[in-house]
């Protein structure tokens, strides 16, 4: 078979990319790189770095949620503590983790390309993340104290507060472009560099989900630059757009927040879903079930989530009318993650499975994101709603679908690509007990979340009714189930990376085109230019691959 | 008779949250019995299944019918919440850092929201510094409080006791313990009181805090007031210890 002699030719005629001789040596070798591979785990690092942090944060909070009154710490620091955990989590975590790491890195190889069409960009992007991480860690120490707003920096208490809000939604406002950018230079690298014959509908369907994502990024991304902008100017000029007391709206400000951050929840969730759609015709040696409706669905969700922001206001005071309307429309938007849990379920149906431990990720993110979206119909629904809202059901919804969709499926993708990305392999044994232990961690960690949101646990709160301490109780013990769980998780994929045994160019046997090169790759991928035939998960091809050699 | 809107939130929750359970259970059920049934072991050759449009179809078709059922039953709770009754008794709430006051139609003003049983109530909500959310807990509803804006809803009295009201929208260093006390009454009390008792406000010391936002919300500051945050503590815990003995002083009145 054609591919088999370019892999064997490639790797005695090249060395993989981590070993290649380039301009820069050393640490330069990285910082000056434009090759999307050593682009996308420098993000890797540092993601992982403030994914920690944040997680750390996490766990002082159920701490102090432990009991009522003061635990381990006051009110102020919570509330800066709570405010820091949302912003790290999304804006340094959940929004860049899967474009900016397996996007960068695994992407233009599905796609046969040598790189993304604009590498220099792509360096830039990242600088971009890296000033914005930075300033955000340089406001924790300067200003009147650490931000305590909450991660939707709420006028008019954003505006009224003396913590350091201004440079903090400043490094969000940074961290804006870094997304934007990739955005852009995702979408001309799916339009101009798929490789001869990969036409759009033999695309994989992580790079149609990253395609529909970086429309959303371009596109709404802008709005909440400009919104963080004119909290700036609302604090140093008090020029009057949100605040009340100078004639402006703070309704004004939710409706700008969530035009983008709703739209936003589709960029965290929506490459996760694409990283699903691979993982699993892998590991059940079939093709996706549905690809043309997986892959519509996308853009269905990209286009139908621009519509729904009303949703987050049901109890704000916007019209009765608009409410109406807003909860149709949500419900509307439900169904294509519906039919995609529906399709890859089906995948299943007549396959030949194998558990390993990128699937078995991938079977805990369906049941928990089925939760999650399940739990989001009765704050879609009108009445249910407004008791609902701003309790920890709230809370609980979110974790669900966020780490449970996009934070599970964050580590399904490290362990699928894994192999591809070092050229070797962690301990299986210890991977997939570390799902199960995580797996259990989430669920009694996040599951009374639920329960105290129906019975009145708003969120936000430093302090409760000593009736709730029960679930509080269960559910910091839940923290750190889930804590030593991922700390497991992480360290089995150190101690793959120093000592793992090598691995071979597929050892998955995926059918996409980055099984197709050598492990770790080369710099530019391929020896020789991929044409593509068929559909992207063909694996009637690959067995007779398998019986030729 | 029109009904209750509590009622409604539970039963619309409670059916929503039912179709919600049977289609987890379904999906969960289907995806372990497809790993057991075909594991590469017991099924070593995977058969080459690309999708189907029927079924696409179908399983497209129940949801829409099962979301646009679950969207009627909260629209009809939900138009029901923001019809107010004509006779409904008017109370303005305002919401400030980090306390309720409640109006009454005669400018009789109090910090205790207290209300007269069997009486529709509607509340006119609005705040006067930053964003706050007017929650009952108990009767499944809230409402921001919005400076410059009033918003409204309304509930039923049916029964004498204690409840609570809780801020729901974060709006700072005390939020947690912006709680006010709900009493029922039966009519006469409440219109003694209503008519006699003297108005009852500005006895809370965070009213006074409250001028002075900018000052309290540094961590610095925070520690200086250490003995105040202490006080409040308290006072949550009392008064959640007083709203129990006030509900079993109530409960036992009854009989």
């Amino acid at each position: 078979m054609a591919n088999g002699t370019i892999a064997a030719t490639g790797k005695a005629a090249e060395v993989d990319f981590y070993h290649v001789k380039g301009r820069h040596k050393g640490i330069l070798s990285w910082l000056l790189t434009t090759d999307h591979k050593r682009i996308g785990l420098m993000y890797l690092v540092f993601i992982i770095f403030f994914f920690l942090v944040a997680m750390t944060i996490g766990v002082l909070m159920r701490l102090e949620m432990l009991s009522p009154g003061e635990t381990i710490m006051k009110p102020q620091t919570y509330n800066s503590l709570f405010t820091l955990h949302g912003v790290i989590m999304i804006f340094l975590f959940i929004i860049p983790a899967i474009p900016a790491v397996f996007g960068n890195f695994i992407m233009p190889i599905q796609l046969g390309a040598q790189d993304v069409q604009f590498p220099k960009l792509n360096l830039l992007s990242w600088y971009l993340y890296i000033i914005g991480g930075a300033l955000a860690i340089l406001s924790l120490f300067s200003g009147g104290g650490i931000m305590d707003t909450g991660w939707t920096f709420y006028v008019p208490y954003s505006v009224r507060t003396t913590t350091n809000v201004s440079l903090s939604v400043f490094a969000a406002f940074v961290l804006g472009f870094s997304s934007i950018l990739t955005g852009i230079n995702f979408i001309a690298t799916i339009h101009r560099l798929r490789c001869p014959g990969m036409t759009w509908f033999r695309m994989p369907l992580f790079s149609w989900a990253l395609y529909a994502t970086s429309w959303i990024q371009i596109l709404a991304t802008p709005i909440i630059g400009i919104t963080l902008v004119l909290i700036i100017l609302e604090r140093a000029l008090g020029i009057g757009v949100f605040d009340p007391t100078l004639g402006g709206d703070p309704l004004l400000y939710q409706h700008m927040f969530w035009i983008y951050s709703h739209p936003a929840v589709y960029i965290m969730i929506l490459p996760a879903m694409g990283v699903v759609s691979e993982i699993i015709p892998t590991f059940a040696r079939k093709p996706i079930f549905g690809y043309v409706p997986i892959a519509i669905s996308s853009l269905a969700i990209a286009l139908v989530g621009y519509l729904v922001w009303g949703h987050h206001m049901f109890s704000s005071g916007i019209s009765d009318t608009s409410r109406v309307i807003f909860s149709l429309l949500t419900f509307f938007v439900a169904l294509p993650s519906g039919i995609k849990v529906f399709n890859w379920v089906a995948t299943l149906y007549k396959g030949s499975i194998t558990v390993s431990a990128p699937m078995l990720y991938v079977m805990l993110f369906i049941f928990i994101f089925s939760i999650g979206g399940l739990t989001g119909l009765v704050l879609g629904a009108l009445n249910t709603d407004l008791h609902l809202t701003d309790t920890y059901f709230v809370v609980g919804h979110f974790h669900y679908v966020m780490f449970g969709g996009m934070g599970i499926i964050f580590f399904a993708s490290l362990h699928y690509w894994f192999p591809k990305m070092f050229g070797k392999m962690y301990n299986e044994k210890m991977a997939k007990f570390a799902a199960y232990w995580i797996g259990i961690g989430f669920n009694v960690l996040y599951f009374p979340f639920f329960i105290m949101g129906y019975l009145g646990m708003p969120r936000r709160y430093y302090d409760y009714l000593p009736e709730y301490q029960i679930w509080h109780i269960i559910s910091t013990v839940g923290s750190w189930i889930l804590v030593s769980g991922i700390l497991l998780m992480i360290a089995n994929l150190i101690s793959g990376l120093k000592s793992g045994k090598r691995t071979t160019d597929n050892p998955w046997g995926g059918t996409t085109l980055e099984w197709t090169t050598s492990s770790p790759p080369t710099l530019e991928n391929f020896e020789v230019l991929p044409t593509v035939t068929a559909g992207p998960y063909d694996h009637t091809k690959i067995h007779g691959q398998e019986e030729n050699k | 008779m029109r009904p209750n809107i509590t009622q409604q939130v539970d039963e619309s929750f409670y059916i929503i949250m039912g179709i919600s359970v049977i289609l987890l259970m379904v999906i969960t059920a289907a995806m372990l019995y497809f790993l057991y049934k075909y594991n590469a072991k017991r099924h070593p050759v995977a058969e080459n299944i690309e999708g189907n449009t029927t079924v696409e179809i179908v399983w497209t078709v129940i949801p829409v019918i099962l979301v646009l059922f679950m969207f009627y039953i909260s629209w009809t709770g939900f138009k029901n919440m923001r019809d107010v009754p004509k006779d409904a008794m008017v109370v303005k709430v305002n919401g400030q850092m980090w306390k309720w006051s409640f109006e009454y139609d005669n400018k009789k003003k109090s910090d205790t929201l207290y209300l007269p049983v069997n009486k529709n109530v509607k509340f006119e909500i609005t705040a006067t510094d930053v964003n706050h959310s007017f929650y009952l807990p108990q009767f499944r509803v809230k409402e921001d409080a919005v400076p410059g804006r009033t918003n409204y809803y309304w509930i039923r009295t049916d029964k004498v006791g204690t409840f609570y009201a809780a801020c729901a929208e974060y709006c700072g260093l005390n939020h947690s313990y912006m709680y006010a006390t709900m009493k029922v009454l039966p009519e006469e009390e409440f219109l003694v009181w209503k008519n006699y008792f003297p108005s009852e406000t500005g006895k809370d010391t965070t009213a006074t805090k409250t001028d002075s936002l900018k000052t309290s919300s540094t961590v610095a500051d925070t520690l200086k007031n250490k003995t105040d945050s202490l006080k409040t503590t308290s006072t949550v815990r009392d008064t959640s210890k007083s709203m129990k003995d006030s509900l079993k002083t109530d409960s036992l009145k009854k009989k």
